[in-house]
């Protein structure tokens, strides 16, 4: 008897829980869903409110507009050039630093991370970075997007951890007996062994190089090297849409500004589309990468 | 780190020898050390300008010194107090809202039996989370646009009267929580996820076989078990109290909202980059960093204190 009122109320706690996520998860994604099936329905029925569930009237002229704009085309391009690019070094400096001060042995092992760690928390601010960054020329040039950021210290302490907790010493030492050398055994054993652990920092690193924009707002004063997000920032905070976009269209001031709105619904998808179908692709290594960071010593 | 003690585990080796013998580690770290030199440890040399009137000629050495000339105009200047406020407040009431809504969520995740509804719940939670501020600050003004905007529609009709949101002081909060808890409340669930993950199954086993339900379980073995991680990330968020997203601020920011949304970083953005007054945005900067610091200080205290936890 009292087995089954256990059991009861077990499942209703299910059935609750899950009825309230599913809620949840609809909330969470409609705005993203409505932005889509607004992009490719004609605005005036999305300023109407007719357009919730469906898309009504399906056009792509946002999107055609979207992509004849130069500032769009080039944004992207740039964007891709710098995540890249910006990736491939960020995540080299963090597993190349996060497994030579995992080496127990390695002098100096204490101090090189308090190096690091001093800059997680103290900085020398807006200003003089900048005057650092122009001193040393690289303004209007790519690696301003890169190399000031310089090293994650965040993410070097959850390599770290991960080479340390994660590859036995054991394997170390029997390279060591093979006379592999030190540098042989990182390439061959370490990097292999630490696959899943990069590909969260490739990602971390990727989306935040795609998303950055106030790195190239602040060294960037060459509009033709803008990121994408620079390029939105136009169409979707300053709400300017330029002379291309708007070109060969009849129709008033009212028409004008609908297609205004259809093109930042446009712009919205194209900016957004890449990370979100790259993140669920490493999403069953997050907790990994939170676990390891959060047993730092 | 006492030489005796190294003395008894290896066969004493001079300093210069073990260095020698790591070199190749050194090599990997080199890149690094150097960009961190130049690019963290220059620009901190550098913030000596906020006591100094900078200028491109002299650099950051040679520039006369003024002293706290730079301090004193912005404790003097009538919107100072404002933008303190305005930091302090946003960050409080950030971490107010945002902070317990993971917790809660990363509980009842746990409690799904459905692994494929549980895996699907989690990649759409996370997804916002993947979107830049900028696009995000983008979606916000035209949802909140006071015509065909989607949540001003969803206002009007229950009755709201058309209002311009972005443009409004006394929503800006609002709107700047609201929509970090649409976009990280999920992403915020991971760390709590991976500590309830550990949790020992057969505690769970056992509680079944006393009888306790579903809500007595999560209430008694896994909420204990969060305990911890959940000190440290408050302690963590306090002790970041002054350093509130500056990106979003400055995006979702009109010249009519300023009563709320100026805060110190906008305004050192404002002054540094747009009006070229190096030394005294400079200051201001360090103001806020000496702030954060000091409660960052304080707050690990606390926390030694409390749990034996320290994470600075």
């Amino acid at each position: 008897m009292k087995r089954e009122r256990r059991i009861s109320s077990d499942k209703l706690f299910d059935i609750c829980n899950v009825a309230f996520l599913a809620i949840l998860v609809v909330i969470v994604a409609y705005p993203l869903y409505y932005v889509l099936i607004a992009s490719i329905s004609n605005p005036y029925e999305v300023y109407a409110g007719k357009t919730f569930l469906l898309p009504s009237q399906i056009t792509f002229e946002g999107y055609r507009r979207v992509f004849r704009e130069q500032a769009i085309a080039k944004g992207y391009l740039n964007s891709i050039y710098y995540t890249v690019l910006g990736t491939f070094v960020s995540v080299a400096l963090i597993i190349t630093t996060g497994y030579a001060v995992s080496k127990p042995t390695l002098p100096f092992r204490r101090a090189i991370m308090v190096f690091y760690v001093i800059t997680m928390y103290f900085g020398g601010g807006l200003i003089p970075t900048y005057l650092v960054v122009s001193k040393t020329g690289l303004l209007n040039s790519v690696w301003s997007l890169i190399l000031p950021g310089g090293v994650a210290v965040y993410n070097v302490i959850v390599a770290r951890t991960y080479f340390e907790t994660s590859i036995p010493e054991e394997l170390y030492e029997a390279a060591g007996i093979d006379g592999s050398s030190n540098l042989g055994t990182f390439f061959k054993i370490a990097l292999p062994l630490a696959k899943p652990i990069m590909a969260v920092m490739v990602i971390f690193t990727m989306v935040a190089y795609w998303n950055d924009w106030f790195t190239a707002l602040i060294y960037m004063t060459n509009k033709d090297r803008y990121p994408l997000q620079l390029a939105l920032r136009q169409i979707l905070i300053q709400s300017q849409a330029t002379a291309t976009m708007m070109g060969n269209m009849d129709g008033g001031y009212a028409e004008a500004n609908k297609i205004t709105e259809l093109i930042k619904f446009a712009s919205i998808v194209v900016g957004a589309v890449p990370m979100l179908i790259a993140y669920p692709f490493v999403q069953k290594y997050f907790e990994k990468g939170f676990m390891a960071g959060a047993v730092k010593g | 780190m006492g030489k005796e003690q190294t003395a008894v585990a290896v066969p004493k080796q001079s300093l210069g020898k073990r260095v020698m013998k790591h070199w190749e580690f050194y090599v990997l770290l080199l890149p690094g050390i150097i960009l961190t030199i130049i690019y963290k440890y220059w620009p901190i040399y550098g913030v000596q300008i906020a006591f100094r009137d900078y200028n491109a000629m002299d650099g950051f050495f040679g520039s006369e010194w003024v002293g706290l000339e730079w301090f004193r105009r912005f404790f003097t200047n009538f919107n100072s107090a404002r933008m303190i406020r305005n930091t302090v407040l946003l960050s409080f009431y950030s971490i107010l809202w945002t902070f317990p809504i993971p917790i809660i969520l990363a509980l009842l995740i746990n409690q799904v039996k459905q692994k494929k509804f549980q895996r699907v719940s989690q990649t759409v939670l996370y997804a916002p989370h993947f979107i830049s501020v900028m696009i995000l600050c983008g979606m916000l003004r035209i949802f909140l646009s006071p015509y065909g905007g989607l949540i001003s529609m969803i206002a009007q009709a229950f009755g709201a009267p058309p209002t311009n949101y972005i443009d409004s002081a006394s929503a800006f909060r609002t709107i700047y929580i609201a929509s970090s808890i649409w976009q990280d409340a999920g992403w915020g669930t991971i760390i709590y996820m991976a500590t309830l993950s550990s949790v020992d199954a057969s505690l769970h086993e056992a509680a079944k076989v006393d009888g306790a339900n579903a809500f007595q379980r999560m209430l008694h073995i896994d909420i204990p078990e969060l305990v911890p991680v959940i000190v440290i990330q408050l302690i963590m968020s306090f002790g970041n109290l002054m350093n509130v997203g500056f990106e979003k601020a400055y995006l979702l920011q009109t010249s009519l909202n300023k009563e709320t949304s100026e805060i110190i970083a906008t305004y050192v953005y404002e002054q540094g980059m747009l009006r070229a007054m190096y030394s005294f945005s400079t200051a201001v900067g360090l103001f806020n960093t000496v702030v954060n610091i000091i409660l960052l200080i304080v707050v690990n205290k606390i926390c030694n204190k409390l749990s034996n936890v320290s994470f600075i």
